[in-house]
């Protein structure tokens, strides 16, 4: 039963999202993804299970690939925020856009934007992954599409290419 | 295509022209779209799994503040499906309740906590009836009917005899007989179910945005439980994420959300869970299997007999289809002198399952399959060899009718055969190492259609302006499998244009000719063939505007690579660019549209025995795989090391999709194999979440090898046939037959978790100390 009860809280939140800094007031209760879709509009991080098990909603905190999904919006006070949005620059793709485009590493889409910024958290720290690392640093985004070979295809292109 | 691009796809194929968007983050799937004034939808479910409803109150919720519409079975008096003759489901339930999850009520509010809320506040008494959770206690003599007029709960059976079974299992030198069962699987396609309906009161239109694979139904539904006139209604996909069958039928909470729109009179959004999603499920059914097959010594089949029991849930669905579809598929791969099916669709107190990629053809070969190697095995002879004694010739049609004009399974064979090195390891692998392999092969969609219109099974439309661009609209639903790519190589190659002049607008019922849809993998074969004969139409136009203006004869105009010229003679002939030919074209003309068509001619459409269509196709597609695995019998683990698969898809019109599309459904059907299983408690599902329902991560899934082979379909567009179905159903026998050249286990249930591989280890070690036993007392 959803008692009424009281209206949660709301609190002014102070983050940096793909480079610019804003401020809104968010429910303490409000989730990162629900803030990033529903108040910044930024719909390229999607939702696909009922809370941390397929890596859809996955966006960098701090550099570091979160699940947006089961993070709250205020634990990312002060904190950089990073979505697939944010990758593409002054008309050119990410070389992990790239390569996830022209090696196939998408079919319907929807576990890409997720499993882009997981590949992208990876390069940061490992520019050379052996396919071992890309497994691992992508065994929390679960794809139906691909059986995964061209996606891990597609990061290790990516790591060779020029970014 | 320029000569350039052309070579470019020749090679390696193009990626999808709507891939920027998908990596972008800009592709909006239904629940992207703006919404941010549109009002929140939410459904009751039944909690119990078959009983008669006695009171629905809906008084409190519709009495709560911010609730713009409460709506139950009495709002929608007309039941749905795609099947005219097996439409037995309302939207939400009327009078009783067949599963645990049924829609019962829906709600549109505000927001969600509010819509929420409201559920809460329905007042809903069911009278438990007794429920089934299997096909045997479903068919069992004093089960409750969950319909009426299906006695006994058998929603269709199937009996086909094709050849003389009798005569051919005499013939045999050795005949087995085995009975299997393989578990019920989902989609589970990573997009959650989504719609989004608009309802303008004022004009009386209704636009429904949302996650369908078959737009085309869904709008005659949608007309159908609205009591609308169809002209008033647009249907429009989205970007979807996902389909594999689960969305190919209509499915409940569509209507819902648009009975909601119309109820409250404006937007509304209805995004499920996953556990709804899954709840909703329509994928491949639990199935219990016995086959019997008869083989000479030499490995030549003689007959076979089968028998299927499909639990296919609560309601009808495509379950007819898929019942047919499991007998009609035991034809169209090799050379059985003679088949008798059996097949029964069972009524069950589950969601009611539907088609999923291999529609009702994945369980009945993988038992085949599986038996073929343990026979071979038993004579002595080569699992590869005996497939090859069995080979059909094409052009040829099967016992029931079904027309082959291309078949490339031999060289399916021959190509794993070889990549694999089978003939140097099989026989010589290490210790817990085993190689499997297995063939498969499916429809290039169904030839005849679902409804007997008499219109064509695919219409392309192209338009062509001023711009000089080429807007091809198709109804088509590009679900990820990258038909609209496949529509825009298919117009550019035909033209000889480059690929970036087409835009493809796809399945919206208010611009884009009708199409029946993404199933039975009809787009490339279908719509591929409409948009190649609509781009000659518009070749033989531009042609004709060529020849006018360099005064020519049309007969004698080349075309290639965007230039139109007088051929034949050398030297310096006049030439015309396409943008001046365009606007020759153009003249006293204006825009110019074309329209291209593809039909199925009568004699593709299956035989005249009843059911006979089910099965019928212009094209099979053909596979064969080698899968590598290792065993370690200490914890029962199977790790699949790699797969080697081969796959005839007639022609590779985009060889980086074919390959795509072969790796997905090879893996698609690993997870079948390995570790898919939905379960219910009581009927409550223990399986609806992606932990719970446990499907391959990156960690589980090998290197998979593909091998297109081109066996050239006369009928195919450009040689076509399809590629996304075909690999799926020979991974699952595939890796049992692996498993036992490992370890020596034969593996009847499918999925093979590693407590059914430690179970057969601990039976086959009891059976030995019996044996020695016995033997020691004599």
């Amino acid at each position: 039963m959803h008692a009424p009860g009281p209206p949660p809280k709301k609190r002014l939140l102070r983050l940096n999202v793909n480079g610019r800094w804003r401020e809104d007031a968010v429910f303490e209760t409000e989730l990162l993804v629900e803030y990033l879709r529903d108040v910044a509009h930024l719909t390229g991080t999607k939702t696909g299970c009922d809370g941390g098990e397929c890596g859809a909603c996955t966006v960098l905190v701090d550099g570091e690939a979160v699940p947006s999904c089961i993070t709250l919006a205020v634990r990312c006070d002060g904190r950089n925020v990073e979505t697939i949005e944010a990758l593409a620059t002054q008309g050119r793709l990410n070389r992990l856009q790239r390569a996830f485009h022209e090696k196939l590493g998408t079919q319907c889409g929807f576990c890409t934007p997720g499993m882009i910024m997981a590949a992208e958290a990876l390069l940061r720290r490992n520019p050379t992954p052996s396919d071992d690392e890309i497994r691992i640093a992508l065994s929390g985004n679960l794809c139906r599409c691909t059986g995964y070979v061209k996606i891990i295809e597609s990061v290790k292109a990516a790591a060779g290419a020029d970014s | 295509m320029t000569a350039d691009l052309k070579k470019k796809a020749a090679r390696q194929g193009v990626p999808l022209i709507d891939g920027i968007e998908k990596v972008t983050g800009r592709a909006r799937y239904t629940a992207d779209l703006e919404h941010a004034d549109a009002l929140v939808g939410r459904i009751l479910r039944s909690p119990v799994s078959h009983g008669d409803i006695i009171r629905l109150d809906v008084s409190r919720a519709r009495a709560l503040p911010g609730v713009v519409a409460v709506i139950t079975g009495d709002d929608c008096p007309y039941t749905f499906g795609v099947l005219p003759i097996a439409m037995n489901e309302y939207p939400l339930a009327r009078g009783r309740v067949r599963y645990r999850g049924e829609p019962v009520a829906a709600v549109a509010a505000i927001d969600a906590k509010t819509a929420e809320r409201a559920l809460d506040l329905i007042e809903l008494e069911v009278q438990k009836l007794p429920a089934y959770y299997t096909s045997e206690a479903a068919r069992a003599p004093d089960a409750v009917p969950l319909h009426d007029n299906k006695p006994g709960n058998v929603e269709r059976d199937v009996h086909h005899q094709f050849g003389d079974v009798a005569q051919g299992l005499a013939a045999a030198d050795l005949v087995r007989e085995e009975k299997f069962s393989c578990a019920e699987i989902n989609h589970a396609q990573i997009e959650p179910h989504a719609s989004f309906s608009e309802y303008d009161p004022l004009t009386g239109r209704l636009t429904t945005q949302t996650v369908s694979q078959v737009g085309y139904y869904l709008h005659l539904m949608l007309a159908r439980c609205l009591d609308m006139d169809s002209s008033r209604i647009r249907v429009i996909k989205p970007f979807i994420g996902g389909g594999f069958g689960a969305r190919v039928e209509v499915l409940n909470f569509e209507i819902v959300t648009a009975l909601l729109a119309k109820a409250s009179g404006g937007k509304v959004m209805m995004q499920l869970t996953r556990e709804e999603t899954f709840i909703t499920h329509r994928a491949r059914p639990q199935t219990d299997i016995r086959l019997k097959l008869g083989m000479t010594k030499d490995g030549r089949f003689t007959a076979c007999e089968c028998e299927v029991v499909q639990r296919g849930g609560a309601y009808a669905g495509y379950g007819i289809i898929t019942i047919l579809y499991a007998g009609a598929l035991l034809h169209g791969i090799y050379d059985i002198p003679a088949v008798k099916y059996d097949g029964y669709r069972i009524y069950a107190n589950l969601p009611p399952c539907g088609a999923m990629r291999g529609h009702g053809s994945v369980d009945t070969r993988h038992v085949f399959e599986c038996i073929v190697d343990r026979m071979a095995r038993e004579l002595g002879l080569d699992p590869i060899a005996v497939r090859r004694a069995n080979l059909l010739q094409a052009p040829t049609r099967t016992m029931n009718d079904l027309m082959i004009n291309s078949y490339g399974l031999p060289e399916c064979l021959d190509k794993v055969e070889r990549a694999s090195r089978w003939r140097e390891r099989i026989g010589h692998m290490p210790r817990g190492k085993g190689l499997g392999m297995a063939c498969s092969h499916y429809v290039s969609g169904a030839a005849k259609p679902i409804h007997f219109t008499g219109e064509p099974h695919a219409v392309v439309n192209l338009k062509l302006d001023f711009d000089g661009g080429v807007t091809a609209l198709t109804g088509a639903a590009d679900i990820g499998q990258g038909s609209s790519t496949m529509v825009a190589i298919a117009v550019a190659e035909t033209l000889d244009i480059s690929l970036d002049r087409i835009r493809v607008v796809a399945a919206d019922t208010a611009v884009t000719p009708k199409d029946n849809g993404a199933y039975s993998s009809r787009i490339t074969f279908m719509v591929g063939n409409a948009a190649i004969d609509a781009a000659k139409r518009l070749k033989a136009v531009l042609v004709a505007a060529a020849a006018r203006k360099l005064e020519a004869r049309p007969e004698d105009i080349e075309c290639a690579g965007e230039v139109f010229r007088v051929g034949g003679g050398a030297g310096n002939q006049s030439s015309l660019p396409f943008a001046d030919v365009v606007a020759a074209a153009l003249v006293d003309e204006g825009a110019i549209t074309v329209k291209g068509s593809f039909t199925c001619p009568p004699e593709a459409q299956g035989g005249k025995h009843r059911g006979g269509a089910v099965g019928s196709t212009m094209g099979f597609s053909y596979a064969a795989q080698v899968v590598e695995v290792s065993v370690d019998d200490a914890t029962g683990r199977i790790t699949v090391d790699k797969v080697w698969v081969a796959l005839d898809c007639g022609h590779a019109i985009n060889p980086l999709a074919v390959e795509g599309q072969i790796q997905g459904s090879v893996w698609m059907g690993m997870g079948q194999a390995m570790c898919e299983e939905t379960r219910y408690l009581d009927g409550l599902p223990a399986h609806a979440s992606l932990l719970e329902y446990r499907m391959p991560t990156i960690m589980d899934s090998p290197p998979i090898d593909t091998y297109i082979v081109e066996s050239h379909d006369p009928n195919g567009p450009f040689g076509a046939k399809e590629a996304s179905e075909g690999a799926l159903a020979g991974f699952p026998p595939a890796l049992v037959n692996a498993i036992a050249n490992a370890i020596g286990i034969n593996l009847n249930e499918l999925p093979i978790t590693p407590d059914r591989v430690i179970d057969a280890l601990i039976e086959r070690r009891r059976r030995a100390k019996i044996a020695n036993a016995l033997k020691a007392a004599s």
